[in-house]
């Protein structure tokens, strides 16, 4: 099959947006307002929800395509409001289903930036198996996973990612699921792009935002986020100016993997483990583990992914994974291409009369 | 240079019946083809088990194909075989209680083996304990003639013994006089990769012919005379193929790329693997990962501007059921095809049913109507899979047809249209503004509705200056904002509703020969063609009966309830208990009867002319 180096940039653009028009030359600059639309913003006061949207309002006139080239599409709960604040095309579907409609589009059209917005339960529970298969086909479309490890809008049910042993309205004796860990399961189902971070931290979400867009296939980005009516202060930790600066492990990729005084090393069993750098003597440095997200084996992602835990002694943050993988809808639409070639060119009305009498035919009269 | 007779008939029924792995669904295939070539009208029934090789040799592994081919226009495969070719003994006891005396058995005796009749439950051997007496059996080695027939070709015995059922062809073919050719290009294709099959199966067919013609066993042969049927160009297709082949032509008139999204289910897959060989008409099929995606992934299609659809049957379309409703709020167009199968649950997955009617038309949440379209015969799902797709583009709907898995793998000749012929259905999408706000100032309405057809625009991404938001909350009616109104709900629910009734469907036409009838028969779907032949029959005793047949189930036709209350009796065959029964009382408050049937097999002719007969007569069952 003739599957060009997609991932490849012949013109200096992001290969996530190859065959999305461009502004016009010339023509104004896009700003943060012109991705305001005129629905009145309903999330709660002091939602995380309002920050990523506020960031990802301003992120977006930095892609240089026009605002009606963008698509947003959500499922149901908190988070999946949001397509209705940005002046974006956009659709508000069904719980679960946003990455397979998503699929639909990003495949039909190529020319289109396609945007799934979805949260912990419609991500991770209802739309479980949309979402690994989304990745695993890799179909070029970026997916913001808002967890806030609790159903908000169902007013305060345990989630798919809440910790085990959660107290709340369905689980009065507390949870007995174990969590899934958003990054570890993407990472499994093949993931060429995969990121993390924290509604409150504007410029890694922006930077992960930038990297999501420029990615060909799928990039899903988890973003940690507060819900201040049912899971207040889950992510406090990785928030207050002190603490987060020992906990957040900011991936970089070629740099070793550290926070603070402390960082990250292999233990003997093929994961890793967080030590305090005084331990590891005058080589500290030396022997702390380097990032490579550009890695083909993912081990080194999963393992830092395995990283977090519930205490978030350290957590990793930033790109775990960006590899190159050809995206689904290209090789949908190779096949179609190679299969019209090999005709001879596009089919014509004669081609569907001829495929309409088939080869066994006879003629009464 | 036989001196036999050969004796003219209007009509014959065929069943090939073997074991799963016998090859009798290629056999029946090929038969079909071969007489079809020769200008008879014909229907066709494959039967097979649901599973893909159930142990060998057992009544559960049986795969049977029965053809009628007749000199005159037939509607079914037939009640009844009047010949019936057994590759082993299974074969016999699954089919015998349904042959008619002097019907003729064509046997395999090499494979009526002690082993096999146990396994198929004889004690003994039928062909020759007198249990047969009724019947004209011929029975002949047929597994060792294949062997020594093919003994030159450089095969293992056990490819040579996969050429039996050529050979049986062959014999078929000479008993019936239909011509081989068709089968012998057919091979010739199929195996032109390897030539020692190729011929050994032209070989094999060659030799089961010359040995109906030269062995002394068969008295007299037959043929059945071509059929008068309307001029045209025709081929043999089945259901499945004929829907693929209508939903590539009707997005072909809009003018639409067809996308797929499917998940594989029997017996409605045949129609994604036809699909997906159309590649270079730009069909994309997408096989996604369950049925709600099959569904969702067509939604993504539809919303950017293609023609989504997505095929399933009964189970599949349960999943779908949420996703459909968010069609109905997005006034998308998408096409849902049901080949309706066996219910509930697994239920009988090879098998046909038509019970799947009110799910169809009702089983959604909220206010959801879809238009709802059944096809009645295998070549009619090209046409009914076109209507589909004009409705949906025209009025901007979820659109669900429905056929069944006796369409779908049931074949006939089908006379080739002209695409000139198929309806204009052109599609606009939306391309500026169309209203103006308070201040005057241009802008877009996504719900701002056509006043005739109340379809709203079709506005897909990517069109400058018209980005806006849809989804499955309650949408305000002209803006499209999202809307807790009480009034406007009830608004919106009453377009939606009105929207569907209000698109024109044909009247009904109604089959009443002598117009005095005072009995009307009427189905929907794939009943067609026995109902229709068994209100022929029925006539043919005396009684006078008029048949009227439903394609559109939502709406129904303007004049249904007209003609329904012209008759002081209504008779309702269906493959469920009543669905139909149902909707006609409620609608129309006329006492329909129904007739009820739900083994998994369509109806036969003789029960309808028989059901027609007493009830036009006592008016009850």
């Amino acid at each position: 099959m003739s599957t060009t180096n997609l991932h490849l940039d012949p013109t200096g653009r992001r290969p996530g947006l190859f065959g999305v028009p461009t502004l016009p030359e010339g023509s104004p600059k896009l700003t943060k307002k012109d991705f305001t639309s005129t629905a009145e913003v309903r999330w709660c006061p002091g939602c995380g929800d309002y920050a990523i949207l506020a960031a990802f309002q301003s992120f977006l006139p930095e892609l240089g395509v026009p605002r009606d080239n963008i698509v947003c599409v959500s499922g149901i709960g908190c988070s999946s409001r949001l397509p209705y604040y940005l002046d974006t095309y956009g659709m508000h579907s069904i719980h679960g289903r946003a990455t397979a409609i998503a699929t639909g589009l990003a495949t039909t059209r190529p020319d289109l930036s396609v945007w799934v917005v979805t949260g912990d339960g419609d991500a991770l529970s209802i739309g479980g198996n949309h979402l690994i298969h989304a990745i695993r086909r890799n179909v070029n479309m970026t997916i913001l996973l808002f967890n806030n490890r609790i159903y908000g809008l169902t007013k305060g049910q345990y989630s798919p990612t809440s910790e085990q042993g959660k107290i709340t309205k369905s689980s009065p004796m507390g949870t007995v699921d174990l969590p899934f860990n958003p990054v570890s399961l993407a990472l499994g189902a093949e993931a060429t792009f995969v990121a993390r971070t924290v509604d409150s931290d504007r410029a890694l979400l922006t930077s992960i935002l930038r990297q999501a867009a420029a990615h060909r296939g799928t990039a899903l980005i988890e973003i940690y986020q507060n819900c201040p009516i049912f899971n207040n202060g889950a992510y406090e930790l990785l928030k207050d100016r002190d603490e987060s600066a020992a906990r957040l492990l900011r991936l970089e990729h070629g740099k070793p993997v550290r926070s603070g005084s402390r960082g990250v090393v292999r233990d003997g069993d093929g994961g890793l483990r967080i030590v305090d750098l005084d331990e590891l003597g005058p080589d500290a440095e030396s022997r702390l583990v380097v990032h490579d997200a550009h890695a083909a084996d993912p081990s080194l992602a999963f393992a830092l992914s395995r990283l977090e835990s519930p205490e978030m002694a350290g957590v990793p943050v930033g790109v775990f994974r960006s590899v190159s993988r050809p995206a689904y809808d290209d090789l949908v639409r190779d096949q179609i291409a190679v299969a019209v070639d090999a005709a001879g060119g596009p089919a014509t009305r004669d081609d569907l009369a001829a495929l309409l009498a088939g080869n066994d035919t006879w003629t009464v009269g | 240079m036989s001196s036999k007779t050969v004796e003219r008939v209007d009509h014959v029924v065929i069943r090939f019946a073997g074991d799963s792995g016998d090859g009798m669904q290629l056999t029946g295939d090929r038969f079909t083809a071969q007489s079809a070539a020769q200008g008879n009208d014909l229907a066709t029934l494959p039967n097979y088990p649901a599973e893909i090789r159930a142990p060998q040799g057992t009544i559960a592994g049986v795969s049977s194909f029965q053809v009628q081919f007749a000199d005159h226009d037939v509607n079914t495969p037939g009640d009844a075989p009047d010949v019936l070719v057994a590759m082993n003994p299974a074969a016999l006891a699954a089919s015998v209680s349904d042959l008619p005396r002097g019907a003729i058995v064509i046997a395999d005796s090499d494979e009526f083996t002690p082993r096999n009749l146990t396994k198929a439950g004889y004690t003994g051997d039928p062909l020759d304990d007198g249990s047969l007496d009724s019947y004209q059996v011929y029975a002949f080695p047929m597994t060792s003639l294949t062997v020594e027939a093919l003994s030159s070709f450089a095969l293992t015995k056990k490819e040579a013994v996969r050429a039996k059922n050529m050979f049986a062809l062959g014999v078929v073919s000479w008993l019936y006089s239909t011509p081989t050719e068709p089968t012998e290009s057919f091979i010739r294709t199929k195996f032109g990769r390897k030539p020692e099959i190729m011929n050994a199966n032209l070989a094999a067919l060659e030799a089961g012919w010359s040995y109906g013609e030269t062995a002394e066993i068969f008295a007299v042969s037959y043929e059945v005379a071509p059929a008068a049927t309307p001029a045209g160009t025709y081929r043999n297709i089945t259901g499945n193929m004929a829907t693929a082949y209508g939903l590539l032509a009707g997005a072909h008139r809009t003018g639409l790329p067809l996308v797929l999204g499917s998940y594989p289910i029997t017996p409605a897959s045949d129609i994604l693997h036809h699909l997906s060989e159309l590649k270079r008409f730009g069909v994309k099929t997408l096989q996604v990962e369950d049925e709600i995606a099959g569904i969702t992934t067509a939604i993504g299609a539809s919303y950017g501007g293609a023609m989504g659809v997505t095929t399933t049957s009964g189970p599949g379309l349960a999943l779908k059921t949420e996703a459909m409703g968010l069609a109905v709020m997005l006034e998308l167009p998408l096409v849902i095809v049901n080949v309706q199968r066996g219910g509930p649950s697994t239920g009988l997955p090879t098998k046909t049913e038509q019970a799947d009617l009110l799910q169809a038309l009702y089983g959604r949440n909220g206010e959801a109507p879809i238009p709802v379209l059944a096809a009645r015969s295998p070549n009619d799902c090209f046409d009914a899979a076109v209507e589909a797709i004009r409705i949906a583009t025209t009025y901007r709907t979820p659109v669900l047809l429905l056929t069944d898995g006796y369409l779908a793998n049931g074949s006939e000749p089908w006379r080739i249209p002209d695409l000139d012929s198929l309806p204009d259905m052109p599609v606009e999408f939306a391309s500026g503004p169309n209203a103006v706000d308070a201040d005057g100032k241009p802008v877009f309405r996504p719900y701002l509705r056509d006043p005739e057809t109340l379809a709203r625009p079709w506005a897909i991404p990517g069109v400058p200056g018209l980005a806006h938001r849809i989804g499955g909350l309650e949408k305000a009616d002209v803006t499209g904002m999202v809307s807790y109104d009480p009034d406007n709900h009830d608004r919106m629910i009453r377009l939606r509703q009105a929207k569907v009734e209000r698109i024109p469907v044909p009247d009904l036409e109604v089959d009443d020969p002598t117009g005095t009838a005072e009995t009307l028969v009427i189905g929907w779907g794939s009943t067609y063609g026995p109902i229709s032949t068994g209100a022929q029959e029925a006539r043919r005793d005396g009684v006078e009966v008029a048949h009227a047949h439903l394609r559109h189930l939502n709406p129904l036709p303007a004049n249904a309830g007209d003609v329904l209350r012209r008759y002081r009796r209504v008779l309702v065959p269906e493959m469920n208990l009543g669905q139909l029964t149902v909707l006609l009382r409620s609608r129309y408050l006329v006492d329909a009867v129904g007739f009820n049937r739900v083994r998994g097999l369509p109806f036969t002719s003789t029960e309808i002319a028989e059901a027609i007969t007493k009830f036009a007569q006592e008016g009850t069952l």
